[in-house]
């Protein structure tokens, strides 16, 4: 793959179109009341009333302490996702058949989804 | 009061690599047995890790360039996260704010110029089957390199739509990235639908979506029904119902599927498990070079160096047999260009007889000259007339081109 | 003893025909049968380890010794479960590379090793198939989420043994449990077939008796892999342990204010110890720890939230109902730290307060060869000191949370005893810097020999 880590421009801000835009959280959620409810909808887990009330408690205390990282000034610093400092890692287009899987045994080589989802 | 459309589209295209986007499971899954072309990575099992397929992401660059895109620098995967069972990961590894390719443009035979807000790679998902109030799932299809096409909501009319898709479809051929095939699923598109006022700048606050429709014909169907739909909500004051519609070919009408609750929270985060890329201007530069001239751009080329018709021309360069035919016969007889361009488009069928292109026009002359009674008849409106001056030039150029004789012989009648 | 030996001891012993394979893995084994019933430091043995042992080649880097492998690492023939009810049973349909290399080179697989589940914890206690009890103490935990591989290794139940480190948990149980546990430079050691937990800083590494036997076992599961795009493609060097030069050593102040009182007399031995073989010792100035809380839980729970997406039942194992209690807290607070409206305030913020970290190490080692870094504030809590605790194991791990988060190395040496408990000393080098690593500690055993004790089962 011939590509160098040349010197590069900082990035223009891309435009983007309306289903891609981040809706900005106010600063009045800093202390991050949870919607319990909400977000295990999203995370695809059921929680009972018991666990619920439980889990919005320790949330509220994890998230007093993450919040410290609030107090430190990142205005002029760049997010790191990646630490090892690579880039431009590829493979080739070629066919690999070592790693391919047999199809499960029943249902004629299906998967079957459990539960009928909405 | 008036309405007018507002269309934007997402369009996929599948790619045909020989491998998977992020593992080397063979891409080509048509009629392949379910879940025979899997391993880890694309079924998702615990510790598998994604490597991109470096192919993959050069036909996606192709693609932005041949849609007049920028080409990010710096780029990056992020994860897309949902649960659906056709995502084996729980998420889709796509792009969010970095994508490959961003702001192009297209400009259309009337002049529209629809913009390009980005062109993006990510893997597709497997496929569902219902049946009998189960779920089956087959996975070969999980991870195959997808290219995603975002368009502005440009688009006026389904004129403009049926053309821009047809073109994109021949770039995405030209290309050979791609099959491009609607019927088979390797061409998918979703279009964004809403109307406003005439006069309103501002865009209308709701979009139905429109997806699974398989066809040009038919996406042209689907527009052109919601339009009248939602005209008619809006005119009775009744704002359309944000939502996701597909088309039912039997009631020639487009039909509710699910609510598009505003944007699904999907969470984007960086991908951790691939680096980032730095694409070097060398590396753009040399992808641009090996650009193939694509078909538009062979179109407007006849137009302007031979001053063919623009529909002609369009026909020859809708087939290679046509187009090379067209290009090695003009070579010599560079003023005859139309006449010859004529003829092979009207000739498409009996491509597989060899006529000459050229007309000795003394032998046309001399005809004419012996059958003055003949041309008479003609002018006074005997067709067959003409058909028994043409079977007398034949018989002096048995291997010319009968529709060119015709046509050399209609031409100098006229004079 | 024959399950008593190191490995470098057991290669020898094996070479020179004193021992064979056979008697080596059944030393293990009856010791494992002897007391894991008690310590639980094992989740699944390998039945086929004797036979295994018959056909071993003794003449390969490993040929012959039985290693534990943690639960999170997929081993054909052997299930693998992460410690979940999820995936109870489970049987792996591929090999990752670390146990392919470790097959390679002639070892065995001698079991699969309890850990916190999911490797969600510092205590092995998060197990969904109970916790591993410290040797030491049986009324205390073990440390995780390594623990019952760092269990296994100073109970002899086993020569060596893999675990993984996403932030401590490698350098932590080795703390708690008296032995040698190395955490490797993030993307020196595939990932490829570790079930994730945060794929920004998961790092396979050895947990063994000695520093030789940890380099021994680096430079077998070390290097590049096609299958994990994160692996660095820098060659892998023999370790040699000869002695280092004169080194400058930091100790950031900030660290030794979270140790805590009954384990700093030792800890500030150590570092005496270190400038009585020639090394300078400094004060220095970090960002302090407890910012690197915030910035891991973030980090870490938002990838977990995404990694664990793909456990719905559908393909393998159970369905979501499964999932304990630590895995769903983790999970929520992971979506909810990315959801739309908070992604910017937390996931961003927190990869943005990474870099200064990460900044503020490269400043350090441009002074400093190494800095100092106890794995633990304390020695093995008792068992039972994780119930309702919503962060116990990142505020376990303040120390270590920092090289993690920056994906650096690290490693764990004991350094002394408190209450009969052992005390880990360790430092951390910039990245790549194993060898200077594990030759400060490989000089550090050679005039100590905390290494060399053993609990009383």
């Amino acid at each position: 793959m011939p590509l160098s880590r040349a010197k590069y421009q900082s990035v223009q801000p891309v435009p983007t179109g309306s289903d891609y835009q981040r809706k900005i959280g106010s600063s009045c959620a800093k202390l991050g009341i949870m919607d319990v409810i909400a977000v295990a909808k999203l995370a695809n887990l059921s929680v009972t009333p018991e666990e619920q009330k439980l889990l919005g408690l320790q949330f509220s205390e994890t998230l007093k302490t993450v919040n410290l990282i609030n107090e430190l000034d990142t205005s002029e610093i760049l997010p790191t996702s990646q630490v090892t400092g690579l880039t431009n890692i590829f493979r080739e287009d070629i066919i690999d058949t070592a790693r391919i899987l047999p199809p499960p045994q029943e249902n004629q080589g299906f998967f079957v989804v459990p539960a009928i989802f909405k | 009061m008036n309405y007018l459309p507002v269309i934007g589209f997402e369009i996929h295209v599948e790619l045909k690599t020989n491998s998977k986007m992020f593992c080397g499971c063979p891409a080509n899954h048509f009629g392949s047995p379910p879940n025979t072309q899997t391993c880890p990575v694309c079924l998702g099992l615990p510790g598998a890790l994604p490597v991109p397929n470096a192919k993959a992401i050069e036909g996606c660059i192709k693609l932005g360039l041949a849609l007049g895109c920028q080409i990010n620098r710096e780029s990056k995967f992020d994860r897309k996260n949902y649960f659906y069972p056709d995502l084996p990961k729980g998420y889709q590894i796509s792009q969010y704010d970095q994508p490959f390719c961003y702001g192009g443009q297209f400009e259309l035979a009337d002049g529209k110029v629809i913009r390009i807000t980005r062109v993006h790679m990510e893997e597709d998902t497997g496929k569902l089957q219902h049946i009998n109030g189960i779920t089956l799932v087959d996975f070969n299809r999980s991870g195959v390199p997808l290219v995603e096409i975002v368009t502005e909501p440009d688009f006026e009319n389904t004129d403009q739509v049926t053309e821009f898709l047809k073109e994109v479809q021949q770039i995405v051929r030209d290309l050979d990235i791609s099959t491009a095939d609607m019927e088979k699923g390797s061409m998918r598109l979703e279009a964004n639908i809403s109307i406003r006022p005439e006069g309103q700048k501002d865009l209308p606050n709701y979009k139905v979506e429109v997806k699974n429709v398989n066809s040009f014909r038919f996406i042209r169907k689907s527009i052109e029904f919601e339009i009248s739909r939602q005209t008619k909500l809006l005119q009775s004051g009744e704002i359309p119902l944000q939502e996701t519609r597909g088309f039912s070919e039997s009631k020639g009408e487009t039909v509710s599927q699910r609510r598009k609750e505003g944007s699904s929270d999907y969470r984007y985060f960086p991908e951790p498990d691939i680096p980032p890329f730095i694409l070097a201007q060398g590396y753009i530069d040399q992808i641009s070079k090996s650009l193939p001239e694509l078909t538009r751009q062979k179109r407007k080329s006849l137009v302007k160096e031979y001053g063919l018709n623009p529909d002609i021309a369009y026909i020859l360069c809708s087939d290679i047999d046509m187009y090379t035919k067209f290009i090695q016969s003009v070579k010599s007889q560079p003023d005859l260009a139309s006449k010859i361009a004529n003829n092979i488009v009207n000739n498409k069928s009996a491509q597989s007889i060899q006529y000459d292109q050229f007309i000795d026009n003394t032998i046309i002359e001399k005809v004419l000259k012996e059958n003055y009674r003949t041309i008479l008849d003609y002018k006074s409106g005997k067709q067959t007339a003409l058909f028994f001056l043409l079977g007398q030039v034949k018989k002096q150029l048995p291997t010319a081109d009968p529709n060119l004789i015709k046509q050399t012989l209609i031409d100098k009648l006229r004079q | 003893m024959l399950n008593s030996l190191t490995v470098t001891r057991a290669l020898e012993a094996l070479r020179n025909k004193e021992i064979s394979a056979v008697e080596l893995t059944q030393a293990c084994l009856d010791q494992i049968e002897n007391l894991n019933p008690r310590i639980n430091a094992f989740l699944a043995i390998n039945d086929l380890a004797i036979s295994e042992a018959k056909k071993a080649d003794i003449h390969k880097p490993l040929g012959g010794i039985p290693i534990a492998v943690k639960d999170n690492f997929l081993t054909m023939g052997l299930t693998t479960t992460a410690a979940s009810k999820v995936l109870d049973g489970y049987q792996p349909v591929y090999e990752s590379t670390v146990t392919q290399k470790l097959r390679d080179a002639g070892a065995i697989i001698i079991g699969k090793t309890n850990m916190d589940a999911w490797a969600h914890g510092s205590s092995t206690e998060t197990s969904d198939f109970g916790p591993t009890r410290n040797p030491w103490n049986t009324e205390n935990l073990p440390g995780g989420s390594s623990g019952g591989s760092a269990a296994a290794v100073v109970a002899d139940m086993c020569l060596a043994a893999i675990g993984s480190e996403t932030a401590g948990s490698i350098r932590q149980p080795a703390a708690w449990c008296g032995v040698t546990g190395y955490k490797p430079t993030y993307g020196r050691v595939s990932r490829y077939g570790v079930i994730a937990m945060a794929s920004s800083t998961d790092s396979p590494g050895p947990i063994t008796k000695t520093v030789a036997d940890s380099a021994l076992l680096l430079s077998i599961i070390a290097g590049h892999d096609q299958f994990d795009a994160t692996t660095s493609p820098k060659p892998v060097p023999n370790y040699d342990l000869s002695k280092p030069k004169r080194l400058r050593i930091a100790f950031p102040k900030e660290y030794l204010e979270v140790i805590q009182p009954n384990i700093k007399i030792q800890i500030l031995a150590a570092v005496k110890k270190l400038e009585e073989l020639g090394h300078s010792v400094e004060e220095t100035s970090l960002i302090h720890p407890k910012y690197s809380i915030g910035v891991y839980t973030i980090v870490q729970r938002s990838e977990v939230s995404s990694n664990l997406a793909r456990y719905d039942g559908i393909r393998f194992g159970h369905d979501r109902s499964f999932f304990g209690a630590e895995a769903k807290r983790r999970i929520m607070l992971g979506t909810y730290a990315l959801s739309s409206g908070y992604y910017d305030q937390y996931y961003a913020k927190a990869q943005k307060v990474r870099t200064l970290i990460i900044n503020d190490f490269k400043t350090a080692f441009s002074k400093y060869d190494l800095i100092i870094d106890p794995p633990s504030p304390s020695t093995a809590l008792k068992i039972g000191a994780t119930q309702n605790e919503s962060m116990f194991g990142e505020m376990q791990d303040i120390l270590v949370e920092p090289s993690s988060i920056a994906g650096l190395t690290g490693i764990s040496i004991p350094c002394g005893f408190a209450d009969g408990l052992p005390i880990g000393f360790g430092f951390i080098g910039s990245q790549f810097s194993e060898e200077l690593v594990l030759q400060v500690s490989h000089q550090f055993q050679e005039i100590t020999d905390y290494h060399l004790q053993k609990p009383k089962i």
